[in-house]
């Protein structure tokens, strides 16, 4: 195997996982802050809010992310320029985070929006009762509850989306699936040990991952 | 009774295919399998080219077009086989090797750069153009060469041998990679990217696309060589020989500069000059 023992190699193994990792931790970021928003306009009292979060929801859900994708450098950069960074890798990286943002925020959106359900609605009578704001119930009463009751799926969402970073790689980005793509090409002889490689290195961050939220679901859920 | 008369004819019937084949065979003066014999007795050649190579080997519905394609022609006629007779099959970069091993394919022409690793498998004829890593860039750029790259944005395709030698030759460029020539291509025309690397012959190819017509000019400066040249099986000297005189042929008598113009030469770049004293020796 000495596809593996030279440097080069590890180089572009390691680069590749290193993007995957980055663009996740930024776009995990972004889904949650745009979801937990999101969720609030579907459950608000104003009709534009909740066209608007539906909209977003309904178009976001059902575009393949490789389009989002392709669009945020085609359409975004290319045709619209907006520019987020001078060097190509880090703007490819910026542009790859907002499309991987605005899509998996739809699906944090409804995740959330299905923990708010949980929340019986006695809970938030009496919090107008006593004389708070539609947003200081959402704050205070609904959204700590919501929260903790969807952390579950909400962990399955953040493993989706961390296998779907290396869509990134179709605008440029070398990570992961392009690193394994470059070795196979210039390995030819070596395709199955590369792909279980690249695959068990998913397998082996992700399923742990998996085990942390099912634990966190338990310790965080509100006993009813 | 019956049985005898049966394994009789299924004799005579068995004699005559022998002897038919052996008639092939020495119509082909020995060379067996050889790309020459079967021209001459079935009047048909399989070529293998590229499907996705604009003015090399593009296919558009069922037909192909391209230099590639008009280079097989020239080497058809010359072996007796006619247009018709030609069957093209879709070959791409990994798989050119074992189609002619395998005789899947008579004879490869796909933007095949002749190298010593590959001569350890097939035979190659030609090479027929030499073509060298150059830059496209849009009609106006005043980019003149590689040098010219530093702080420019460069567009080529993950992992292939250009985009390899513009990250290792040329620090400080900024290189976008993507999957295909064609998003660079398109990067480039809304300007995005300052150039596009590659091969020039297939630069030459996507500026003489309709749509890109006049947008964009091939600078013209090559920094690496790579001979293309027809591969043939290992062991078919003969039928690498003859194409090697076909191509000898069509430097003089015009058809080589033909096929240049009819579909390459769309771009503005002249026909270059064949150089015969270059072609392999076959063996």
């Amino acid at each position: 195997m000495d596809v593996f023992s030279d440097s080069a190699n590890i180089d572009t193994y390691v680069t590749g996982f290193l993007w995957i990792l980055k663009l996740t931790a930024a776009a995990t970021v972004g889904a949650l802050v745009l979801g937990v928003v999101l969720a609030a306009f579907r459950v608000s009292p104003i009709p534009v809010l909740r066209g608007v979060g539906t909209a977003w929801v309904n178009i976001f859900r059902n575009t393949p992310l490789t389009l989002i994708v392709f669009f945020c450098y085609f359409g975004l950069y290319s045709a619209l320029g907006l520019t987020l960074s001078d060097d190509i890798d880090r703007n490819n990286y910026w542009l790859g985070v907002v499309g991987l943002s605005v899509y998996t925020a739809a699906f944090v959106c409804e995740a959330i929006r299905s923990g708010i359900n949980t929340v019986p609605a006695g809970q938030a009578e009496a919090a107008r009762a006593i004389g708070m704001s539609f947003l200081q119930t959402l704050r205070i009463v609904i959204l700590p509850q919501a929260g903790r009751a969807v952390v579950a799926p909400l962990g399955s969402i953040f493993i989706a989306l961390a296998k779907n970073a290396t869509i990134v790689g179709t605008i440029g980005l070398m990570e992961s699936s392009s690193a394994m793509k470059d070795l196979i090409n210039a390995n030819g002889n070596a395709v199955i040990p590369i792909f279980l490689v690249f695959a068990g290195t998913f397998a082996v961050v992700l399923i742990p991952t998996g085990y942390l939220f099912g634990w966190l679901a338990n310790r965080l859920a509100v006993k009813r | 009774m019956r049985i005898t008369r049966m394994t009789a004819v299924a004799g005579a019937f068995a004699l005559a295919m022998a002897a038919a084949a052996c008639g092939g065979d020495d119509s082909g003066s020995g060379a067996g399998s050889g790309i020459v014999g079967k021209a001459s007795s079935q009047k048909k050649l399989v070529v293998g080219v590229k499907a996705d190579q604009p003015g090399l080997g593009l296919q558009t519905g069922g037909t192909y077009t391209g230099f590639d394609i008009e280079i097989a022609k020239i080497i058809a006629k010359g072996l007796g086989v006619p247009e018709s007779g030609i069957e093209y099959k879709t070959t791409v970069s990994s798989n050119r090797e074992p189609f002619i091993q395998q005789g899947q394919v008579d004879m490869v022409v796909a933007t095949y750069t002749i190298n010593d690793e590959r001569k350890k498998v097939v035979n190659f004829a030609g090479p027929y153009y030499v073509a060298g890593q150059d830059l496209l860039v849009a009609t106006d750029s005043t980019i003149t060469g590689p040098e010219a790259l530093v702080g420019k944005k460069v567009c080529s395709v993950s992992g292939s041998t250009p985009a390899k030698r513009i990250q290792t030759d040329y620090k400080g460029v900024n290189l976008q990679q993507f999957d295909s020539y064609s998003k660079c291509v398109q990067a480039l025309s809304n300007k995005t990217v300052d150039a596009v690397t590659t091969d020039d012959i297939i630069l030459a190819g996507y500026a003489a696309q309709e749509q890109y017509a006049g947008k964009f000019k091939v600078v013209g400066k090559k920094f690496s060589e790579e001979p293309y040249g027809i591969g043939v099986k290992k062991t078919d000297t003969e039928g690498c020989k003859k194409i090697n005189e076909i191509l000898k042929t069509s430097a003089t008598d015009g058809s080589y500069k033909a096929a240049w113009d009819s579909t390459l030469g769309k771009s503005g770049t002249p026909a270059p000059e064949l150089d015969v004293t270059k072609l392999t020796n076959c063996s």
